[in-house]
């Protein structure tokens, strides 16, 4: 019994000390959440992408040694991608740090929902880069909402620029079928409206046909489709949705070719499970893609080459991995100019929403950050928050993406309207002013 | 010692028939509420440790408070009338959707016969307590199985009102003011006047249905109507034999119990989520509240609090404490730890106590009566 009892004593002790030389952090120090998934069916898609997001924060601090000196801290929370979950995470880490959380980045678009009015009022930005609510890209309504570099409707807009091309024109659309295979969630619903103008602006049938998540089951889908042969099956899934709608689209012989995903359909764990059944799926590109570019160096001398990498050193030029680099760099860099503004210290989320409403990378910043050739120049305003709309398309050829099309840009002149209306209907129902944008500097 | 009711004498009818016979149990009960209505919003309001930030309110007593109302319901048709239920999630979408529906306006045009029905936005009190009464309609019409039909074949048939209303408000876009995603946003809580905003009031606010509606339900349960469900959970055919209608005992279980999860849903949507989808009372969501009452205790209201907190806030604590701690593991690996325990603790549980917690307390509460001699 006394043994029990030291032990137990002893753990405790062990246990006191670690927590009290944990939070003896310098106060000189920019906390930033990370709501990540590494387990559940969405992990496969989860896991590369937060690993480029911490991969990015540690290059940052080991690197520069923070931005402009005030290093970045961060704490990653677990959400499965359930709704629930991830605003049981923001709630718990909103305000740790000196200033509380920079910004949140849930990449889930229920989460998204879920936390857009949280955000708010609680003055932290929501940066959803390529996810998120579409219509949010109307910075005079969704002040702190940030669609980076393309929202569903512009995906929706991209996909049928695409297949108006390989069709030889955007009048030989007219009469065609186009499905949309979509995960039966926000993120999966998001793009419909865009769809339905798109469909009646160029005269294609567009069926939407739903898919229950997590999407493993899609037989009566498939079947749908054979019966119906549409001539392109638009496909809006994540995780094993992915995959399993290829394996599927194989079991009735549609062809892969006349598969184009949306850029979280697009990455080598949804195309790797279905082997060579996925040879010539193809899927857009929210700008970068696979492989290595300067920036990539620098993460390997600085981070892998002292074994504090958070994935194996093979797997650093995956599409989520560059994705999740890609996210972290647009806030720090949104942070870095909010600095400008605010002074070289630890900022709160309000100033950071400054920050990324004046955020402009071009291309020579682009390229002094190593990124160059995974972007367009970036421009974001309080009537832009999405801040780009360009998108390329890349095809599976068995064993690695390779990038088929020039870049594209989405058709502001469609989508303009309905993110007026739809943010129009928003700001009503929950009685926001819309800010004034010209006044905004 | 300090449990002991010698000297306590019932002079009258009343005093014996009271909810809560005994005086210490009144006072502990007094010092609990006193916390929860004065102490909890004080030291919220004041900022004072553990309430420094919203995180304790928001992410853990609201949530609590909302699935132990909807545990309380489960339990009735549970525990107290033996009805295996798992459609509890479909209850409260039940009614958290028409919650949201009345509280912005219900149109159904019938262009067939040339008018339209109409219904103005409703206040939001009216409105979430006509979303429990819409809950309560069709727990009885999912109900009138379980006159035929008993047990797991029961539980079998309320999984199909699972399934059918998580598909109708995904595919049906009328219930969602067709929103282009299917999320749909709660209305302003407006209670008379009175704007609910801050988490302290959102807390109040929850903290008072659920001290109402837990009230009614333990003077139900101890009152003729509990006496019936309890007849027919423990043998229908001799509750049959001593004049017990099963018709009316099962179906008022059922509306009772619908009536309750349903005012619970629409707390969850409007006071909790704020905006919300489907997927927020699926089939995980039944499983939930069903292993709440189990773990808590079959037939106890005080049982549906304990189950509610513990599968509730003991995940979120087991995947705290090694952040907290400093510990270096990864997120990962915190969060398998955490099933790995969470599992073990239920496994561990239901071997010492297959009553529950409720079993527990009021085995510990005897012995405190006999002391210092218990057996």
């Amino acid at each position: 019994m006394a043994s029990i009892a030291r032990n137990v004593l002893m753990l405790a002790a062990a246990l006191a000390a670690a927590a009290l030389s944990a939070p003896a952090a310098a106060q000189n120090e920019q906390f930033i959440p990370i709501l990540s998934y590494r387990t559940g069916p969405y992990a496969v898609n989860g896991a590369p992408y937060a690993n480029g997001v911490v991969d990015y924060y540690n290059l940052i601090n080991e690197r520069d040694g923070g931005i402009n000196g005030v290093k970045i801290l961060t704490e990653e929370c677990e959400t499965g991608y359930a709704t629930d979950k991830g605003v049981e995470c923001y709630e718990r880490l909103k305000s740790k740090g000196p200033t509380g959380a920079a910004f949140i980045n849930p990449l889930s678009t229920g989460i998204t929902f879920a936390l857009t009015e949280k955000t708010a009022t609680d003055k932290i930005p929501i940066i959803t880069m390529g996810y998120g609510r579409a219509d949010s890209k109307n910075g005079a309504v969704f002040a702190y909402n940030f669609p980076l570099l393309g929202t569903y409707w512009s995906a929706a807009d991209l996909a049928i620029q695409q297949i108006a091309k390989e069709l030889g024109g955007f009048d030989k659309l007219k009469g065609r079928k186009i499905s949309l295979l979509y995960h039966d969630s926000p993120y999966g619903k998001e793009p419909i409206p865009m769809l339905q103008v798109l469909a009646q602006k160029y005269g294609f049938e567009f069926t939407p046909i739903p898919v229950t998540h997590p999407g493993v089951e899609q037989k009566s889908q498939w079947l749908a489709i054979r019966q119906n042969r549409p001539d392109y099956v638009l496909v809006w899934g994540w995780g094993v949705m992915n995959s399993t709608a290829i394996k599927e689209a194989a079991a009735v012989a549609y062809p892969r070719d006349k598969m184009i995903g949306v850029w979280w359909s697009g990455a080598e764990p949804d195309v790797t499970p279905a082997g060579d059944q996925a040879t010539g799926y193809k899927a857009l590109m929210l700008q970068h893609g696979a492989g290595k570019f300067p920036v990539h160096a620098d993460i390997e001398k600085y981070i892998y080459a002292k074994g504090k990498g958070s994935t194996e050193p093979g797997k650093i030029d995956e599409v989520l991995y560059n994705r999740g680099m890609v996210n972290a760099m647009l806030g720090v860099e949104a942070i870095r100019k909010a600095q400008e503004k605010f002074g070289k210290k630890p900022l709160t989320g309000e100033q950071v929403r400054w920050g990324l409403e004046n955020l402009i990378l071009t291309d020579a910043r682009i390229k002094e950050l190593g990124f160059e050739g995974m972007l367009k120049p970036v421009s974001i305003s309080c009537s832009d928050h999405e801040g780009a709309r360009y998108g390329r398309v890349q095809q599976w050829n068995g064993k690695a993406w390779k990038v088929i099309s020039d870049w594209s840009t989405a058709d502001e002149s469609l989508i303009e309207p309905l993110v007026a209306d739809v943010s129009a209907k928003y700001a009503a129902e929950k009685k926001i002013k819309p800010r004034d944008c010209a006044k905004e500097t | 010692m300090l449990y002991r009711e010698a000297g306590q004498f019932k002079a009258t009818y009343a005093e014996d028939m009271a909810i809560f016979p005994i005086r210490q149990d009144r006072i502990a009960l007094a010092v609990l509420l006193g916390i929860a209505f004065i102490g909890v919003p004080l030291l919220a309001s004041f900022r004072i440790w553990p309430f420094r930030t919203d995180y304790l309110l928001w992410a853990i007593l609201l949530p609590f408070l909302i699935l132990a109302l909807a545990a309380v319901g489960t339990n009735i048709l549970v525990g107290y009338c033996g009805q295996i239920s798992l459609g509890s999630g479909a209850f409260m979408a039940i009614g958290a959707y028409s919650a949201y529906k009345l509280a912005t306006g219900v149109h159904i045009p019938l262009a067939w016969l040339g008018f339209a029905i109409a219904i103005p936005p409703l206040p939001v009190l009216a409105s979430i307590l006509l979303g429990g009464l819409m809950a309560a309609c069709a727990g009885i019409l999912f109900g009138i199985p379980s006159l035929r039909i008993k047990g797991l074949y029961l539980a079998v048939a309320t999984l199909a009102a699972q399934f059918f209303f998580d598909w109708a408000f995904l595919r049906l876009p009328w219930f969602t003011n067709y929103a282009p995603s299917g999320s749909v946003n709660a209305p302003e809580l407006d209670f008379f006047g009175m704007i609910v905003r801050t988490p302290v009031e959102r807390y109040l606010l929850c903290l008072l249905f659920v001290t109402v509606m837990a009230v009614l339900a333990k003077n139900l349960v101890r009152g003729n109507l509990g006496r019936q469900w309890m007849a027919i959970r423990d043998m229908d055919i001799a509750a049959e034999l001593i004049g017990i209608r099963p018709l009316y005992a099962k179906l008022t279980a059922f509306a009772v119990s619908s009536f309750i999860i349903g005012v619970a849903g629409a707390l969850w949507a409007f006071v909790y989520l704020g905006s919300w989808e489907p997927l927020a009372f699926s089939i995980d969501r039944s499983l939930e509240l069903l292993f709440m009452v189990i773990i808590g205790g079959l037939g106890s209201i005080m049982g549906s609090f304990i189950g509610a907190a513990f599968i509730l806030i003991m995940p979120i604590m087991l995947n705290v404490i090694p952040t907290e701690l400093g510990l270096p593991l990864s997120t990962q690996t915190i969060t398998h730890l955490q099933f790995i325990i969470f599992g073990s603790l239920i496994c561990y549980l239901l071997i010492k106590e297959p009553h529950g917690f409720a079993r527990l307390i009021s085995i510990g509460k005897e012995k405190l009566r006999l002391w210092p001699f218990p057996y």
